[in-house]
């Protein structure tokens, strides 16, 4: 039961001095950009862009490893689905058929498919470095007070800041009932059968519902006893104002999103087609 | 209290411990049918309890912020199309809270079928039309497979929140005290 999460790591790297506001805001602007395009040439200089982004952070690939295979893993299966969904899918976007060779029954692959697929696993891959340098860079408390920042209320951003602290917590509860239950025998793995798990699982379930609702409860009356949600307005320990390499990020994002705009009136559509 | 405001304090509390038990049963408590991509997604039946008891400002919240935190931590990337869909099923559950009163220890027989037709209600809705429909506009995958997807993870819902869901409520109302359960000797 060692499965890992993204977490925040520490490092002095301009990416960290950036405001958490400044992410957030940037990584919104480069997935609006690369969820718009399919232009390849616009993400592939994405996806450059944001590598060199990842190493100017001084994070170790190391660190977040496990999240990259398992993307790439996911990558793969999502590839072979479109496939076996619509080997075509390509043909009819590109409007020509090219075939290479033909597999068994209706699939034969085509130039046309593999360009799309290309693409489709591009448009993926583009935004992985962004988002997870997000997630590594930002400390969690900040990520609260950014998005009250950016305009969502901060009782909305409260929300997410106690969800944010309480994942550990949680997490712990869950661990420590579902070995106080596999020591009662009661088994969670494999070895029972599907019905007797999902049976199984309810004596997990209902004693972390209870422990949760009872801290809803003692968390709510904390809050309100600090009169929470009196003011319009709250100020967040972890607030930092804007600097200049703020602007500078900012900026940048906002470029990457207008080529993007402006890619799309050239190219008459979504798709950049290079066999025409 | 301020009867006007719409995010009551509790309602705040309730939308972050819920998303938190969202992420770590979704990502810790899921259990694997055979079938590839398929899972038991426990996760849906806590969103369906948590929506009833706190309402659909409430589910809709959980959801999003739930599985979007949960998508960040494990792929490192948000999927929009499915955590829209996740909070549609949230908020449609939601408005079965006016008419269930489970905190009250009522939970019978027609509680039970109102319960699972908004349910059924709510995952059609998300996974058969939300999640598809948003897939195809943000990311322009083949309609065939999206549907197949979609219709997968609707129908496996269905049965995750209808068996566990429905259980999960039944025990609930059943620790709470009955409104008028005093009797006058």
């Amino acid at each position: 039961m060692s499965q890992t999460m993204l977490g925040y790591i520490k490092q002095d790297s301009p990416i960290h001095y950036l405001t958490g506001a400044t992410k957030l805001i940037c990584l919104l602007l480069f997935s609006f950009a690369s969820m718009l395009t399919y232009d390849t040439r616009l993400l592939a200089i994405i996806l450059i862009f944001s590598i060199v982004m990842f190493k100017v952070s001084k994070i170790q690939f190391k660190d977040v490893a496990f999240v990259v295979y398992f993307i790439l893993v996911f990558l793969l299966l999502n590839n072979i689905a479109i496939f076996l969904f619509s080997p075509y899918e390509g043909v009819k976007i590109y409007g020509m058929r090219t075939d290479l060779f033909k597999l068994v029954g209706p699939y034969t692959v085509t130039v046309e498919q593999l360009f799309y697929q290309f693409n489709i696993t591009l448009k993926y891959l583009s935004i992985i470095p962004m988002a997870l340098l997000f997630m590594v860079a930002t400390h969690p408390s900040e990520f609260a007070a950014s998005l009250n920042r950016i305009g969502v209320s901060y009782k909305g951003a409260y929300a997410v800041a106690i969800a944010l602290r309480y994942i550990p917590d949680v997490q712990r509860d869950y661990h420590d009932i579902a070995f106080a239950q596999q020591a009662r025998g009661i088994d969670m793995s494999k070895k029972e059968k599907l019905s007797k798990r999902i049976k199984n699982i309810t004596a997990i379930l209902l004693p972390l519902i209870f422990s949760s609702l009872d801290r809803i409860e003692t968390i709510s009356c904390a809050m309100e006893l600090r009169a929470f949600g009196n003011n319009k307005k709250r100020t967040w320990y972890s607030a930092r104002p804007f600097k200049k390499g703020d602007y500078i990020a900012i900026g940048v994002a906002t470029a990457f999103l207008v080529v993007a705009f402006l890619m799309m009136i050239k190219n008459g559509g979504r798709f950049y087609n290079p066999f025409l | 209290m301020n009867e006007k405001k719409i995010l009551s304090i509790k309602t705040i509390v309730a939308i972050g411990i819920g998303a938190a038990v969202f992420l770590v049963l979704g990502r810790f408590a899921a259990i694997p049918t055979g079938v590839p991509n398929t899972e038991i997604q426990t996760a849906y039946a806590f969103l369906a309890l948590m929506a009833v008891l706190y309402g659909p400002v409430a589910g809709a919240a959980i959801g999003f912020i739930g599985h979007t935190l949960k998508d960040v931590t494990a792929y490192g990337m948000p999927w929009f199309s499915w955590i829209i869909a996740s909070a549609v099923v949230g908020l449609i559950m939601g408005l079965a809270w006016k008419k269930l009163h489970v905190s009250e220890g009522v939970f019978g027989k027609k509680e039970m079928i109102t319960f699972n037709i908004y349910q059924i209600i709510a995952n059609l809705i998300a996974w058969g039309l939300v999640a598809p429909t948003l897939d195809i506009v943000i990311y322009a995958e083949p309609l065939d497979k999206l549907y197949l997807q979609g219709s997968v993870a609707g129908i496996s819902n269905i049965i995750t929140v209808g068996v566990l869901g429905t259980a999960l409520l039944y025990a609930y109302a059943k620790t709470r005290t009955k409104k008028g359960s005093l009797d006058k000797e």
